[in-house]
């Protein structure tokens, strides 16, 4: 879900073009967090994308790992890797975690995909766990979230409480996990706000707190009076708080940054599943799987609603909250129409996964373009 | 909102995406021309960033914060000048360390001050001024960093070319050789082109992390540390330069936000590409007149100077 193959984010350009620092990040990044054993604790790796305290995707990892901890103590011993580049360091650091020993490792984002099918053949007795890939091996499972879920709940919440009817979607790159995010939102807002519609800027970086701030002031200054994101930092939060209008926190609570713009967040909740798989490792029944866990599963999560939302948008959003939950309602379940107007899911039909994994075009009601 | 109003909150949001690019490269500019190449802005600003954002949270005090800043960063900026001119190390290898060692810094100082609000720096609010169209909110509606800025770049230029002190820094970027045979002491005199180029880094990061997106989280420079230092070679080593540049390449992020929101159809990634493009196309103009690049390029920029006694 991160970078996935050939986008060339800021952050891996930048990395690129410090010729070296790819190789010196590895070692100023490898951080090890102790946690004491007692006698032979299961060794569980992680390596993230970005720095833990990004307050956003890493930092939701990173929270996992702290509860695997938490829940088995001297049981394990977790070792983190951060700010690794998606690549050929990739690859090194997870030979190293797997020939340090470690028995379950996490490569918490798309782009470590290959690297992580490559070091798994060469490791037959590691378990390997790559979150938003979706390729496999005996001993690689992936796992994912269907965080559109959370976006349709949150789109219902921006159809009631705007007044100028442009809701503002800061972007980050191009790919389905993203568009399908949007066009959840979308579906959400117009559920019960048909005039609404969604404004999308891309800013091609997943985490660039400078730029985030920039466009969440440009949708603001086109008229948007509330704001979401699809990037990592609490930037547009601030702006939001600034300018008086209302903004959703994404991946982690950011009500922090704006106690009356942030309405609430759309978290990623990872401890149940990271509990579970190294259980499954301790217990040995661990197996290859593929999980897209959604609201049921407790991997998506809505935090607390801001207490200035009036009752009846708090039970419009737990209302679609408990249907998603309960399977009755699909955030993208037909008629779903393009943005010409023409029919692309007909009414009563639920697209399925693959459909979902691949979706590379925008519903009525979303102004902007997917960028080709 | 009426034309007016768009147009004034474009230049606004250009002035501040440039800031912290132009009071980087205006320091580095001055290091280069004294011949000492440091790659390590974009850690010195992380430091710098960190620095003023504990301060604030710390003391509430803003003046104070920059000015930790400014200090975090020299004393960065100090390490890489005892690492380069005193046991004289390569300096683009030096320069790297000192990016990794400010992200690595930065990030294990800031752990405690993730996520914690503060009172920004709040821009001017002159009564009258500060109201009028177009021109109220673009020059009289900044914060103090933004008029430090230009109030720098102007300082600067005058400093480098109109006075003897500058002469002097200028002399020694051009042949060290020659203005330590005219007894100007060439390792002292680097000391503190680099002491200063820290400073301005650190000015660039206390903005970031006090005005532009008043927080602290992990490498929250995203790259700006290494624009500025292409923007010194875009600008030719020429401060006014530098600071138009960063103007331009800060107005080219913003209008392509823009653009998007207005529904333009123009690739994003295509103009998220152009900053880079027009610094490419320069590159190539001002380097066809090799004579042009010869004059302003500092001769010994990145040659280590052993003195022999």
């Amino acid at each position: 879900m991160r970078n996935p193959a050939g986008i060339l984010t800021r952050r891996a350009l930048t990395a690129t073009v410090a010729a070296g620092v790819g190789l010196a990040t590895l070692a100023s990044s490898a951080l090890v967090s102790p946690a004491r054993a007692a006698d032979d604790p299961l060794k569980v790796g992680f390596i993230y994308v970005g720095p833990v305290g990004d307050f956003g995707w890493s930092y939701q990892h990173d929270q996992g790992r702290q509860a695997i901890e938490a829940e088995f103590g001297d049981a394990v011993e977790t070792t983190y890797v951060e700010s690794v580049p998606e690549g050929a360091d990739a690859e090194r650091v997870l030979n190293q975690l797997a020939a340090g020993g470690h028995d379950l490792i996490f490569a918490t984002s798309f782009g470590f995909m290959n690297s992580t099918i490559k070091t798994a053949r060469k490791f037959p007795d590691v378990m390997f766990e790559h979150a938003t890939g979706y390729k496999r091996a005996d001993n690689v499972a992936t796992y994912a979230a269907r965080f559109y879920e959370g976006r349709y709940v949150i789109g219902i919440i921006a159809g009631m409480m705007t007044e100028t009817n442009t809701i503002g979607y800061i972007a980050s790159v191009p790919i389905p996990e993203v568009v399908r995010g949007i066009n959840a939102f979308t579906q959400g807002l117009r559920s019960v706000n048909p005039e609404a519609n969604v404004k999308v800027i891309w800013v091609n970086s997943w985490y660039d707190p400078g730029k985030e701030r920039e466009a969440a002031e440009t949708l603001f200054a086109q008229g948007a009076d509330v704001l979401t994101q699809h990037t990592d930092s609490p930037a547009p939060v601030q702006v939001a708080e600034e300018k008086g209008i209302y903004a959703f926190g994404q991946a982690s609570d950011m009500s922090q940054f704006g106690p009356n713009a942030h309405l609430t967040a759309i978290v990623d909740d990872w401890h149940g599943y990271y509990i579970d798989r190294t259980r499954a490792v301790m217990d040995g029944t661990w197996e290859s799987t593929d999980t897209w866990g959604g609201l049921d599963s407790g991997m998506v999560a809505i935090s607390d609603y801001n207490p200035i939302l009036p009752p009846e948008v708090v039970d419009a959003a737990e209302d679609a909250r408990k249907a998603i939950e309960a399977g009755e309602l699909h955030p993208l379940a037909g008629p779903l129409m393009d943005q010409v107007g023409q029919v692309v899911v007909a009414e009563g039909e639920v697209p399925d996964d693959a459909a979902l994994l691949s979706m590379d075009w925008f519903v009525q009601g979303v102004l902007g373009q997917v960028p080709k | 909102m009426d034309g007016l109003d768009a147009i004034a909150a474009l230049l606004v949001a250009t002035i501040r995406a440039a800031t912290p690019l132009a009071l980087a490269a205006i320091g580095e500019l001055v290091t280069e021309k004294s011949g000492v190449l440091n790659l390590g802005v974009e850690g010195m600003m992380l430091v710098g960033a960190v620095a003023a954002f504990a301060t604030a949270v710390a003391t509430g005090n803003l003046p104070l914060a920059i000015l930790a800043a400014m200090v975090a960063s020299m004393l960065v900026a100090f390490l890489f000048g005892v690492m380069t001119l005193s046991l004289m190390s390569n300096q683009v290898a030096t320069g790297l360390a000192l990016t990794i060692f400010g992200i690595g810094l930065s990030a294990f100082v800031g752990k405690d001050f993730i996520g914690i609000p503060i009172t920004s720096l709040k821009p001017l609010d002159i009564p009258g001024l500060s109201d009028l169209p177009l021109i109220g909110p673009v020059l009289f509606g900044q914060d103090p960093l933004v008029y430090a800025s230009v109030a720098l770049t102007v300082a600067v230029g005058w400093f480098l070319h109109r006075t003897r002190a500058g002469l002097v820094i200028r002399a020694v970027g051009e042949n060290h050789t020659a203005a330590h045979a005219i007894g100007y002491p060439v390792i002292a005199i680097r000391y503190l082109c680099v002491l200063f180029g820290g400073a301005m880094s650190g000015l660039a990061g206390a903005y970031l992390s006090l005005a532009y997106t008043p927080m602290w989280v992990e490498n929250m420079t995203a790259g700006r540390g290494w624009i500025a230092l292409a923007l010194v070679v875009f600008a030719t080593w020429k401060p006014g330069r530098a600071l138009l540049g960063a103007y331009l390449f800060g107005g080219v992020t913003i209008v392509q936000l823009h653009a998007q929101g207005l529904g333009v159809e123009i690739s994003s990634h295509i103009l998220s590409m152009l900053p880079y493009l027009a610094t490419i196309l320069v590159l190539v103009l001002i380097s066809r007149d090799e004579t042009k690049i010869r004059l302003n390029a500092p001769a010994c920029l990145g040659k280590i100077f052993r003195p022999d006694f």
